[in-house]
């Protein structure tokens, strides 16, 4: 077996290129059939996302395919304005970028969830088409392994890199569950609306819109399915709010603390959240102060997102150090499994001559003692084990050596083992 | 020979306690560890620990009581460790309802103290008047160490809601402060517990009341133990009533919980001063 991969990214290719190559949804399970069809390719998989379009194949009887053929015939595309944008890998390496793939350390944004589900898809459509079976199957079950591994042990993916989402976060530490809480939006924004949209989407109830201009509010409360509320009447009605979004264009703080001060009597305490993203700043820092107000703003949530990303990284550089080490595990793995039908067919075919011979000549040496009988079992046994005794280790220790492949040709072809050695093969790699 | 098999019976129960103690000193490890660093799998380890610190505890205790053959004599002289017991239970019923261990930085340095205090006691001691009435006596502590215990936790939760309010005013969260529960989970953890441990504080000191005019005709006020009981009881009061009126959390509730919770610390020790609720043997 040998595994190829080729495919674009978005570090390879501009989303001219990529939208050209990607492949919808509902032609994806005939892609993948066309691709197994293609010359000298055993089974396929076919990952396309908006970032990447990747094609993943176990090339026959070890051999190298033509993929890129592949994409020229599948997309009609000129070969030399492809290549430019195009990444290859072979065995070891299509293994490794598979899992990184997986492990998203190759996304754009570095442990980002999404990927893995849509490697799952892919596999999933693959599969249900015949076009992923035994020997792509352990692989992509392997890359499975090795993501959930790299988002348990590291924790690349485990905090906020967008503003929107880092106050999301802030809104949990401070409230745990958001169901039911209410939001109020100060002023509009493209910032603020996302924000806002984020928490609506972590499950906060309800929304209230302010604005200078009546008629915007209205229409953003419309979009938000809230309640547009006059400017004038925005220090009465905020205190209903558990969190509070703002971003007008005042030149001086709307918020300020004797507000704060108002607001608290009038919730009994309970905590509020002020998200400030307007710049000259809508909430006097003062308000912070006060026991229960928690207000950050847009340095504050940049920084969390910048430390979010520093972190990251960082622990991108240990999932990594699990791949290598997966990659290195997986080689063994199918490796040893190459040799292991090999040094059964052997035996088996050794024994198979040495029982043959002891039945010929059983008639020439006529009754024999049991002891007799024993010894010529014991001498036969003794011949044939030392006999294989060499094949076998080479073997063995072939099985950690990248030049496994010809050790396991040359004993095959030196025992006449070739069609039991590759069924038992198949045998194996399916019952695994 | 009766004698004797009781003496060894103390020393089972005494040894089951120590084996509490040890898998407690596994928690109150972690305790310390977690304010540094985390680690998933210490955390795990760690409530592992605490589960089978709780049986040992447990089997202790009823050893205890199988060895005195009363209830009472069993709840008095293994205070610490009964109260330690409860401590732990209500920790455990916190995490299964909020699944979060962190609680346990305070939790298990107490539980541990406690755990140290009975488990390292040298001598069984004695002391019962005569004549009680076992059935409020029963009552009686068992309500207070509830209410202690809900005490301690309530206190451990207003001391998080600080870390947790400081760590996201100063807009800095790493290590532990990053896995604290969220400050309104925290803040229902801590009023739940005062909720349910005040009405069990107030029973508890009726029983005593009713056990003290029982035993002793009346209800000394001049004796210490009684009056930082009705100290203590009295800041709960005030505790209840104003997180209930004015919703106080934060900073001001912390102060009155770290009254109640020194005044309960100050009350318990009375026990080794108080004219006649002495249960240690003079």
């Amino acid at each position: 077996m040998r595994f190829q991969l080729i495919g674009v990214n978005h570090n390879t290719a501009p989303v001219e290129v990529r939208e050209r190559l990607s492949i919808p949804e509902s032609r994806l399970p005939e892609a993948c059939k066309r691709l197994t069809e293609h010359p000298g390719i055993e089974e396929g998989m076919i990952l396309s996302t908006c970032n990447r379009v990747e094609i993943l194949a176990n090339t026959k009887n070890g051999a190298p395919a033509d993929l890129r053929g592949f994409l020229q015939n599948y997309f009609h595309l000129d070969a030399a304005e492809l290549e430019r944008h195009l990444y290859e890998y072979t065995e070891q390496e299509a293994v490794r970028h598979l899992f990184r793939v997986a492990a998203s350390l190759d996304s754009m944004v570095v442990g980002e969830p999404q990927i893995l589900g849509q490697v799952k898809e892919a596999y999933a459509t693959a599969r249900a088409v015949g076009a992923v079976r035994a020997q792509l199957d352990q692989l992509v079950t392997r890359a499975f392994a090795v993501a959930k591994r790299v988002r348990t042990e590291t924790a690349v993916g485990s905090s906020s890199v967008s503003i929107a989402s880092v106050a999301v976060d802030l809104a949990k530490k401070i409230f745990g569950n958001l169901a039911g809480k209410q939001v109020y939006l100060v002023g509009a924004g493209k910032m603020s609306e996302l924000a806002a949209r984020h928490l609506m989407a972590h499950g906060c109830a309800s929304i209230f819109v302010a604005n200078r201009t009546y008629d915007r509010a209205v229409s953003l409360a419309y979009k938000f399915k809230g309640q547009a509320i006059h400017f004038e009447d925005l220090h009465h009605t905020c205190d209903r709010a558990d969190i509070v979004i703002t971003s007008t264009g005042a030149p001086h703080a709307i918020f300020r603390r004797e507000h704060g001060e108002i607001f608290l009597a009038r919730r009994r305490n309970r905590p509020m959240f002020f998200i400030d993203i307007a710049v000259p700043r809508d909430v006097d820092p003062a308000m912070n102060k006060l026991d229960g107000i928690f207000v950050y703003d847009i340095d504050d949530l940049q920084q969390a997102v910048a430390s979010h990303v520093a972190d990251r990284r960082k622990e991108a550089e240990r999932a990594e150090a699990i791949v290598t080490v997966e990659v290195e595990r997986f080689q063994a793995r199918i490796q040893t499994l190459d040799v292991v039908p090999t040094i059964v067919s052997l035996q088996d075919h050794l024994e198979t001559i040495r029982q043959a011979e002891i039945d010929r000549v059983r008639g020439r040496l006529g009754r024999m003692t049991p002891d007799q009988e024993m010894a010529v079992e014991a001498l036969t046994r003794g011949i044939v084990n030392k006999i294989m005794h060499t094949p076998i280790s080479t073997l063995k220790s072939a099985a950690r050596d990248p030049e496994a492949t010809t050790v396991i040709d040359l004993v095959r072809r030196l025992f006449n083992l070739q069609e039991k050695g590759v069924a038992k093969a198949g045998d194996s790699g399916e019952s695994n | 020979m009766c004698l004797g098999r009781r003496l060894l019976n103390y020393t089972m129960a005494i040894f089951w306690l120590r084996v509490a103690l040890a898998l407690y000193g596994v928690g109150l490890l972690y305790a310390l560890v977690a304010l540094t660093r985390t680690s998933d799998l210490f955390n795990r380890v760690a409530l592992h620990a605490a589960y089978l610190g709780m049986m040992f505890h447990l089997v202790s205790l009823t050893e205890g009581v199988l060895l005195t053959g009363h209830v009472t004599m069993a709840m008095v002289h293994n205070s610490e460790s009964l109260l330690a017991f409860l401590i732990m239970a209500v920790f455990m019923i916190t995490y299964l309802m909020y699944q979060t261990t962190s609680p346990g930085i305070i939790v298990f340095p107490i539980v541990f103290l406690l755990t140290f205090m009975a488990a390292t006691r040298q001598q069984p001691f004695l002391l019962m008047s005569p004549g009680m009435r076992t059935s409020w006596l029963i009552a009686h502590i068992s309500l207070i160490f509830t209410g202690y215990a809900a005490l301690v936790l309530s206190f451990c939760a207003s001391l998080l809601y600080l870390i947790q309010q400081h760590s996201l005013k100063t807009k800095r969260a790493s290590g532990i402060l990053s896995r604290l529960p969220a400050l309104e989970d925290i803040d229902q953890i801590g009023y739940r517990s005062l909720l349910i441990g005040f009405p069990f504080m107030t029973l508890g000191l009726v029983a005593g009341s009713v056990v003290a005019e029982s035993t002793y005709g009346r209800v000394d006020f001049q004796d210490p133990k009684i009056l930082l009981s009705l100290l203590m009881w009295a800041v709960y009061l005030v505790m209840v009533y104003t997180r209930w009126i004015a919703g106080w959390r934060g900073r001001k509730a912390a102060v009155l919980a770290s009254v109640a919770f020194a005044a309960a610390v100050v009350a318990w020790a009375a026990n080794y001063f108080s004219t006649i609720h002495r249960f240690a043997s003079s």
